[in-house]
């Protein structure tokens, strides 16, 4: 009871007392073994907002400086991707025959969400390693980490929502009205990001492995993913293998970003959607969420000697 | 309103020396511990266990510190000083205790913390600064201070990749210098950079000292803290060995130091390097008193177990209050030394020592072409008595007044007073080079 008392009064002195001018109440923090598991302090995120500002920011900088095309990579990689898959799934597979907005748009509505995605999971996986030298060196929310390594995709993904607007203009297509609707998937889409990241950082801390079972786990992620295919080709095949469609709903939760990514080709290109099975991606989010964050927060505490 | 700035009660922290083990550089390392671990597991049931893996790098440390005092934290390498300052920074959690700090708290254990050598030098001073714990638009009030303190206002847009380590040490400094905490924690971070940054570091210390801020100042330069402390305490294998006021604990850390020399003669037969003898002029065999002036000799043995590839051996004097008066390394001077893997003695003849009176100690360390082979440190100590070191018959009782007396020679323009100085003719021997 004690603790959260004077934690409280810590954080509205940090914020507000001038530094090094005798504040009128005096900070106060207390330190001491806090075992067991721990929920997000907020409170003390919101308190260093401009840390995880500044973090992103030398994540986007740091990451095109020294490049010869400098941020336009950020939109060649989705792009190339896409292409790759148009050629792939759309040519060769045939499945562009069975679709009604054209394949690439299709493919790089989903794509946007994926590569951020797997963008965020690899760097926010990462980064706790990559930051070890701060770790051992400075306190702040430890969260605050992979949380920068998000943001800074974040800014990637402002700059593919450009190429996906000259797709749409190049093909004369007029997104529907629930195109209002993206900011809120993405929110879903940024939540699993937060979750896997945390955890994989967490895990990548104490178990170097991880490091080569990331891009493993995300390559298998992605191929099961409805990325470089629609949805429909996923009801086409359990149709032919005859198995029972109420399954989709164990699928979509078990990979909300299946949600997520069919989820954008509806706000964007106006494809179906069941409601339901976007309530149990949305809801696998929130829970991913969680698991990833309490996991870190649990393991937090040893960061700094093991690192 | 008078309770302490920082209250640490009986805090404790315990380390697994085997941790680093889990972490696993390699997947083909995680397999071989993976099938190791049944077998570890077996051993932690049979009552085996690892019971020497973990160490208390902390154990029951008490103490408190007072609004606007600053308390060095002294004690040797290894003592759980860094443990304790990553403890208050909250960097790591302790095992045990409790700790309760008043006021906003600032904790520099390196300059320079977050750098990054792609971004500028404007780019890092936000940064560092975020890092540290300034608001943005603190930053910006301070931008131009910090960067006049740094004294690198033309490379603000360089990427620091290319500045020098100087460069990058002011900057990180200045930087830091500029935090207005309540409580600042520091470790060692005088530890960097030239002499003349090492002084500007001081006086900015000073000035944070003398502003009414509490500061915990972890050193082992002891001149140091001598100068900027207010009390000190002395931390012995994880445990609080005193604390009291800065002179009776320095003296204290001090004669523990000297207490591992002994006078004169440093013997070590299961180590390469035997023995160390200082050596009177006179010959009057091992001695721990040389006279100003006089000539000495510093006489190492070594017998390495098998032939060193380009062997040299390295003397460092230090002096009472841990400042380092300088080093001499044979290898500058005296290339034949080579070893066959026999006992040698290699002598080291001060022609006149210089230093001014007062009690030193002595490490020796035995070098290879690449590393370190065998270190005594230190080795033995001595005192320096008074003598005619200008062989004038006038001597000098500088105690504690600089390090050394220099070779000069006076003159004047004015003839008669020129050959009333030079009165007495200067002996050969105390104008030869001290080696």
């Amino acid at each position: 009871m004690e603790t959260s008392v004077t934690q409280l009064e810590e954080r509205t002195n940090l914020v507000t007392a001038p530094p090094a001018v005798p504040p009128q109440s005096i900070a106060e923090t207390v330190i001491e073994p806090k075992p067991g598991w721990r929920a997000i302090d907020f409170a003390e995120l919101w308190q260093y907002r401009e840390l995880v500002f500044f973090l992103t920011w030398r994540d986007v900088k740091v990451r095109y400086k020294q490049t010869v095309m400098g941020a336009a990579w950020a939109v060649i990689q989705p792009l190339l991707t896409s292409l790759v898959f148009v050629v792939l799934f759309g040519m060769m597979a045939g499945m562009r025959e069975r679709t009604n907005v054209p394949y690439l748009a299709l493919v790089f509505a989903g794509q946007m969400a994926w590569q951020f995605f797997q963008g965020a999971v690899t760097t926010s996986g990462q980064s706790l390693v990559t930051s070890a030298n701060l770790i051992s060196k400075v306190y702040f929310p430890r969260m605050i980490v992979p949380l920068a390594a998000v943001g800074a995709g974040l800014v990637d993904f402002v700059m593919s929502l450009g190429v996906m607007a000259i797709i749409l203009v190049f093909y004369g297509i007029v997104p529907p009205i629930q195109v209002v609707m993206l900011p809120i998937l993405l929110l879903g889409v940024v939540m699993t990001a937060v979750g896997v990241g945390s955890l994989l950082a967490a895990l990548t801390v104490a178990y170097r492995d991880f490091r080569y079972v990331v891009p493993f786990l995300v390559q298998m992620w992605m191929l099961s993913t409805p990325v470089g295919y629609q949805m429909e080709e996923v009801y086409r095949l359990l149709d032919k293998a005859g198995i029972d469609q109420s399954w989709l709903g164990l699928y979509f939760t078990l990979n909300p970003m299946a949600g997520f990514v069919q989820g954008f080709r509806w706000c964007i290109l106006g494809e179906t959607l069941d409601p339901l099975y976007m309530f149990a991606s949305g809801c696998s989010a929130i829970v991913v969420l969680i698991i990833g964050s309490v996991y870190f927060r649990r393991v937090e505490r040893r960061f700094a000697d093991i690192v | 309103m008078n309770s302490p700035a920082i209250q640490v009660d009986a805090i404790g922290k315990q380390y697994q020396l085997g941790l680093r083990e889990k972490a696993n550089e390699t997947l083909r390392e995680a397999l071989v511990e993976m099938a190791k671990a049944p077998l570890k597991r077996l051993r932690h049931l049979s009552g085996q266990s690892d019971e020497g893996s973990t160490f208390w790098a902390l154990r029951d440390v008490n103490f408190d510190v007072p609004e606007g005092e600053v308390l060095g934290i002294i004690g040797h390498n290894g003592a759980g000083k860094s443990t304790l300052l990553k403890i208050l920074s909250r960097i790591t959690e302790p095992t045990e205790g409790r700790a309760v700090i008043r006021g906003r708290v600032a904790s520099l254990l390196e300059v320079g913390t977050g750098f990054h050598v792609e971004l500028s030098g404007r780019e890092n001073v936000f940064l560092n600064g975020a890092i540290l714990g300034m608001s943005k638009a603190e930053i910006t009030r301070k931008f131009d201070e910090i960067v006049a303190f740094s004294g690198v206002e033309k490379f603000l847009d360089t990427p620091i990749k290319r500045y020098s380590s100087g460069m990058k040490v002011r900057l990180a400094f200045a930087v830091a210098a500029h935090l207005e905490p309540e409580i600042l924690i520091i470790d060692e971070v005088l530890a960097v950079g030239d002499q003349e940054f090492q002084n500007r570091c001081l006086g900015k210390m000073h000035d944070v000292a003398r502003s009414g801020r509490t500061v915990l100042f972890v050193s082992h330069n002891m001149a140091a803290v001598e100068s900027l402390c207010t009390s000190a305490m002395l931390l012995k294998a994880g445990k609080v060995l005193s604390i009291g006021t800065v002179r009776e604990i320095v003296g204290q850390y001090l004669s523990g130091i000297n207490a591992g020399a002994a006078a004169g003669r440093y013997e070590n037969p299961d180590s390469p390097l035997r023995e160390v003898r200082l050596v009177a002029s006179d010959d009057r065999g091992v001695t721990d008193t040389v006279v100003c002036g006089q000539p000495a000799t510093v006489q190492v043995v070594i017998r390495p177990e098998m032939p060193i590839s380009d062997p040299a051996v390295r003397l460092v004097v230090v002096s009472h209050n841990g400042q380092r008066i300088f080093t001499c390394n044979s290898r500058f001077q005296y290339q034949r030394l080579a070893t066959t893997g026999q006992e040698l003695e290699l002598h080291c003849l001060f022609e006149g020592v210089r230093l001014v009176p007062g009690d030193y100690t002595l490490s020796a360390t035995l070098l290879s072409a690449s590393q370190e082979l065998a270190v005594a440190e230190p080795a033995i100590r001595f005192s320096v008595a008074p003598g005619d070191i200008y062989g004038t018959g006038r001597i000098p009782q500088q105690v504690g007044k600089g390090v050394y007396f220099p070779h000069v020679t006076w003159s004047s323009t004015n003839a008669s007073a020129d050959s009333l100085m030079n009165d007495e003719s200067v002996p050969s021997n105390s104008l030869s080079k001290v080696s």
